[in-house]
This record gives C-alpha cells, sequence and structure tokens, in this order.
C-alpha cells in the first residue's frame, strides 16, 4: 500500500483538489490581496458565461473558435496523419528518412513553432508564404497578413497546428496498422482486391479502434489550445482567434478575475468529460 | 528459409509494385512541406535579419555568418536584468529532471501497485486514475495557480503539478499488467515482499515502459509553456521556453536571426535526443494505442 502512496497522493493533490477547488472559486469572489471577505455568489459566473451581454459574446465566440478548430482540425490531421503512415508502412532508406521528418515536428515545442510560423506568415510580399504564393500563381496572389486578418487569423493558427501535431498522430496510425495481420491482406489479395478494396475492407476496418483513439486525444487537444494563441495573435483580431482556455488564462491571470477564469476551467472539464464518455461508449459499441 | 513467395505476395507486388514510384513522389511533396519550416529555422538562424524576410530570397543561403549565435553567447554567462542563457538552461533541465526522474518513481510504485496489490478500494483508485487521465492540465490550471501562489517564481513549482501523473501511471500499470505473473512467483515463494519484488524482479523486466515514459514526459516538460508563464516573473527562473517566448510576443521589428539562433538552441537538444533514441521515441508513441 505504502507504494502507491506518492503517486496517488500527487494526483490527488494536484490534479483532483484543484478540481474541487476551481468548483468552489467559481461560486466565490475573492479579491487576492485585499481585506474584503470571500463572498458566495452562487452560479453568478456561470450566469455570466452565458447571458451576460458583454461577456456571452465573448464566451461564446471562443467555445465557437474551439468548434471550428476541432472540425478542421480532427478530420484534415486524423486523414492526413492516416495517409502518410500508410505512405510510410514499407521498407527503405528514403522511406525511413521521411518517417523520421514527419515525427520531427513533434518534438517541436510549441514555442518554436510559434516562431518559426511567425516569420513564414509575416506579412506583406517579403513574408515568406505570401512570397510562396505569389510565385506559384505568378504573380496573381496578392499578399495576405495572415494573423492580422479577421478570416485567415485561424486558419493560420490551424496550419502551424496541423505541422506540429500530425506526426504524433502518424506514429500512432503505424503502430495500429502493424497490429494488422499480414494474412488479412493476403485473403483479400487472393479474392483479387484493388488498393481502393485493399483500403476499404482490410486497413480502413483494421484501423477503426486507433481512429477513434486520435480522433478523441485530437478533440482533446483542440478544446485545450492555448499557447499558440497567446504568443501569436492574443485571441486577436477582433476575438477572431480566442479560444475558452485562452479566455479562461486572461480572465483569471490577466484581468485578476478568479471566478470567472475558474468557471470557465470548470465548463471546459465538462465538454472534455462529456466527450470522453460518448467516445468510450463508441468504442463499446464497436467491440460488441 | 528461403520460401517460395505466395501467390498473395506475388500479387500484393505486382499490385503495390517493387519500387512504387508513385508513392516515393507523395512522400518527397510532403517531406518538403514536413521539412521547410526546420530548414527555414536553422538557415535563418545563420542569416541577418534583413535577409530571413525578403521573401524568396529567405529560403536561398546567400551570405552565412555566425553572429547570431556570436550575440547570444556573449550573453550566455551574463547575468543581466533579461537573464542568461545559461539561467534558462539551468531551469528547463532542473524542472526536466525533477519531472522526468521522480515522476518515473512515484508514477511506476503506484501503477504497479495498482497492478499487482490486493486491497481495499483498489477498483476505486483505478477508476480516479482513468477519470484524471482525460483532465488535461489545462482545464486545472488556474485553480492550481491559486492554490501554488505562494511557490510563485520557485524552481520546485514548475515541476510540482508534473511528477505525480495520472497518465503515466496508467501507462505503467497496463505495462505491469501485461507482465507473466509467473516472474514475481519464485520470489514470493522466496518470501520477499511487494518492495523487494519490485525492486529485483520487475524493475529489470520493465524497462521499455520506463523509456516510454521518460521520453513522453521530457517531450512534454521541456515544452511546456502555459505554467512557467503562470508561475514565474523574475528572469532569473525563467526556463527556455518562456525567455523564447517573451521574444516572439514583442511586436516591434523582432530580430528574427537571434530569435531562430535561440530556437535551435532550444530544440537542439531534444532533436539530439530524438535521432539516437528515435526507435524509443516512435515505440513511446505508439504505445499510447494500447490506451484506447
Amino acid at each position: 500500500m505504502t507504494m502507491l502512496i506518492p503517486g496517488i497522493g500527487l494526483i490527488i493533490a494536484f490534479m483532483l483538489v484543484p478540481f474541487f477547488y476551481s468548483l468552489w472559486l467559481s461560486t466565490h469572489v475573492e479579491i487576492v490581496g485585499s481585506t474584503i471577505p470571500v463572498r458566495s455568489v452562487g452560479l453568478e459566473f456561470y450566469r455570466h458565461l452565458f447571458k451576460d451581454p458583454i461577456f456571452r459574446g465573448v464566451f461564446l465566440k471562443s467555445l465557437q473558435n474551439n468548434a471550428i478548430f476541432a472540425l478542421i482540425v480532427v478530420p484534415l490531421q486524423t486523414g492526413l496523419a492516416m495517409f502518410l503512415a500508410i505512405l510510410v508502412n514499407r521498407s527503405g532508406a528514403f522511406v525511413k528518412f521521411c518517417r523520421t521528418t514527419f515525427f520531427l515536428p513533434v518534438v517541436f515545442p510549441m514555442v518554436l513553432t510559434s516562431l518559426i510560423w511567425k516569420a513564414i506568415l509575416a506579412p506583406g510580399p517579403d513574408g515568406m508564404l505570401n512570397a510562396i504564393l505569389h510565385a506559384v500563381t505568378f504573380g496573381h496572389f496578392t499578399p495576405q497578413y495572415w494573423l492580422g486578418n479577421v478570416h485567415l487569423a485561424l486558419p493560420s493558427i490551424i496550419l502551424l497546428s496541423i505541422w506540429q501535431g500530425t506526426g504524433f498522430q502518424m506514429v500512432i496510425f503505424l503502430a495500429g496498422l502493424q497490429g494488422i495481420p499480414t494474412s488479412h491482406y493476403e485473403a483479400a489479395l487472393i479474392d483479387g482486391a484493388n488498393r481502393w478494396q485493399l483500403f476499404r475492407d482490410v486497413t480502413f476496418p483494421g484501423l477503426r479502434n486507433t481512429t477513434i483513439f486520435v480522433v478523441m486525444v485530437t478533440t482533446i487537444f483542440s478544446l485545450r489550445v492555448f499557447d499558440q494563441i497567446y504568443l501569436l495573435t492574443q485571441g486577436g483580431p477582433l476575438n477572431a482567434t480566442s479560444s475558452v482556455m485562452y479566455l479562461a488564462v486572461s480572465q483569471a491571470y490577466e484581468a485578476n478575475n478568479v471566478g470567472q477564469g475558474a468557471a470557465i476551467s470548470v465548463v471546459l472539464c465538462f465538454i472534455i468529460l462529456l466527450m470522453s464518455l460518448i467516445q468510450r461508449q463508441v468504442l463499446k459499441e464497436r467491440v460488441d | 528459409m528461403s520460401k517460395q513467395p505466395s501467390t498473395a505476395t506475388i500479387r500484393r507486388r505486382r499490385l503495390l509494385g517493387n519500387r512504387p514510384w508513385g508513392v516515393y513522389a507523395l512522400l518527397l511533396f510532403f517531406m518538403v512541406l514536413f521539412l521547410f519550416p526546420v530548414y527555414y529555422l536553422i538557415l535563418g538562424s545563420f542569416e541577418s535579419p534583413s535577409q530571413t524576410l525578403n521573401g524568396l530570397h529567405g529560403a536561398v543561403p546567400t551570405s552565412l555568418t555566425l553572429q547570431n549565435y556570436h550575440t547570444l553567447s556573449q550573453t550566455f554567462f551574463s547575468a543581466q536584468i533579461t537573464g542568461s542563457l545559461k539561467g534558462f538552461y539551468t531551469v528547463s533541465t532542473l524542472v526536466s529532471l525533477l519531472v522526468v526522474g521522480g515522476g518515473l518513481i512515484v508514477n511506476s510504485l503506484a501503477g504497479y501497485g495498482l497492478a499487482r496489490l490486493k486491497f481495499k478500494g483498489r477498483r476505486l483508485l483505478l477508476l480516479l486514475v482513468i477519470v484524471l487521465v482525460i483532465i488535461p492540465f489545462e482545464a486545472i490550471a488556474v485553480p492550481l495557480y491559486y492554490m501554488l501562489s505562494g511557490l510563485r517564481n520557485t524552481l520546485i513549482v514548475q515541476a510540482l503539478p508534473f511528477i505525480g501523473s495520472a497518465f503515466s501511471i496508467y501507462l505503467f500499470y497496463t505495462f505491469f499488467l501485461n507482465l507473466p505473473p509467473q516472474l514475481e512467483e519464485a520470489a514470493r515463494i522466496d518470501g520477499a515482499g511487494p518492495w523487494r519484488t519490485f525492486l529485483q524482479i520487475i524493475l529489470p523486466n520493465a524497462k521499455p515502459a520506463f523509456a516510454s515514459v521518460a521520453i513522453l514526459s521530457f517531450i512534454q516538460i521541456w515544452s511546456s509553456y502555459l505554467w512557467p508563464l503562470m508561475m514565474t516573473s523574475q528572469p532569473n527562473v525563467y526556463p527556455l521556453s518562456i525567455a523564447i517566448g517573451n521574444l516572439v510576443k514583442q511586436q516591434s521589428t523582432p530580430n528574427y536571426g537571434e530569435m531562430f539562433a535561440f530556437g535551435v538552441l532550444l530544440v537542439v537538444p531534444m532533436a539530439i535526443f530524438f535521432i539516437v533514441f528515435q526507435r524509443w521515441f516512435i515505440r513511446s508513441v505508439a504505445s499510447l494505442a494500447v490506451k484506447g
């Protein structure tokens, strides 16, 4: 029993306790460093999120941004990762080198990824992406202010997030591919399956559980996106890139509104738990 | 051992080709896409900033210089108001050591206990671990910030919340669960308690699990940004990520040359580690799939 105490003790102290503490914080007003007594405000902070005429707009916009982020990143990144995994699931020096290349961004901290892409996405004709697009369209492309344009800022953040994250998923798919017995392929080949049928009838069903897992992980990742937004756009322009997590931190940390930040954290926790429950249900049904 | 290839293998070869040029072309295309930002970073770190932000010319090496690294090396030992590079490295390294080293000890013990010991409440604890695996750190960052605000600007606080990890415990738990119980039978007959069994029998057989957990937690802690952002405000306790992040956030004419050189220095320890232990990195990420 003593073996369990340090590990379990630490996760209770620094994961479970903070979770309950956030429930408490989100129902109380506490002014840090002042003598004004702590006051219970019930569900006031939650009401703000959905009813307050000013705050509601930002919160729903952030929630919407997370949803858009997830709706684009999840299918795109999962699809790309699966595609790349199938491509690199063979031997050869070149293939091996490609595998390394696709995985390499995973060891790049988001801070560094943001730095590189800040330069690539730089506005004006000197920015790398603008220059490339200008060249490949033979001068028909007008340089864009990628991170400063209301319509382009979120897609730009999505682009660099996919660059950084795809390798991780690719490796998980690669493990999934190697778990599909060769005999399944051979049986299909004897039946005269073509390349597409091979994918549809053997590879894709064989990757079903891996896919569900990857989709789930990527969805949760989409809900917690923070670093690149804080570093590159600070939620702007006009909240076009604000995320739930960014809002929670800026409320609690910068606006010194603990209760509001905690309330957003609680909502985030519940969304994530709910989605995990749904995933478990889906997994169970497929296995049965 | 050489066998005649089966009919299926022959058909497969005919279908996919021994040298699938289409696949290679696609791979080359994606390789360029994925490698370009890395190339741009390394090249830019050897150029003056005006060359980096210069349209397509930014991708062509023209006049390479060590100036950026030279400037950085001069700030390496000089603890100015902005902090020294050596300081940032020391903080990042110490925090990573604490999290990876401490984490391996406490989480492997907990994982083993859950997998092998029989006690009341075991299922409840397991359920707790599984629920906590799902909750990402970000979702509890705000309350944690208030809980630990007394420890701001210390080294220990940067590591503390990450040492115990539900995720690592779960990985260890599944690994130990799949170890053959016969391994421990003999030790138990000899009258060894769970501690001795763990140290003498389990540890030597659990190297892959330890490597996986070490690598995954190293990637995570070396890259962490949100937590040190909240908990540090003094340059002498900044980890590398915060030091670079402060440069990235500056809006006024960024000096990409120096920033890129700094970025290279941030990623080099990790990249070397990755290239040397590539097989282990890939295996550790792949081991996540068992979680599903």
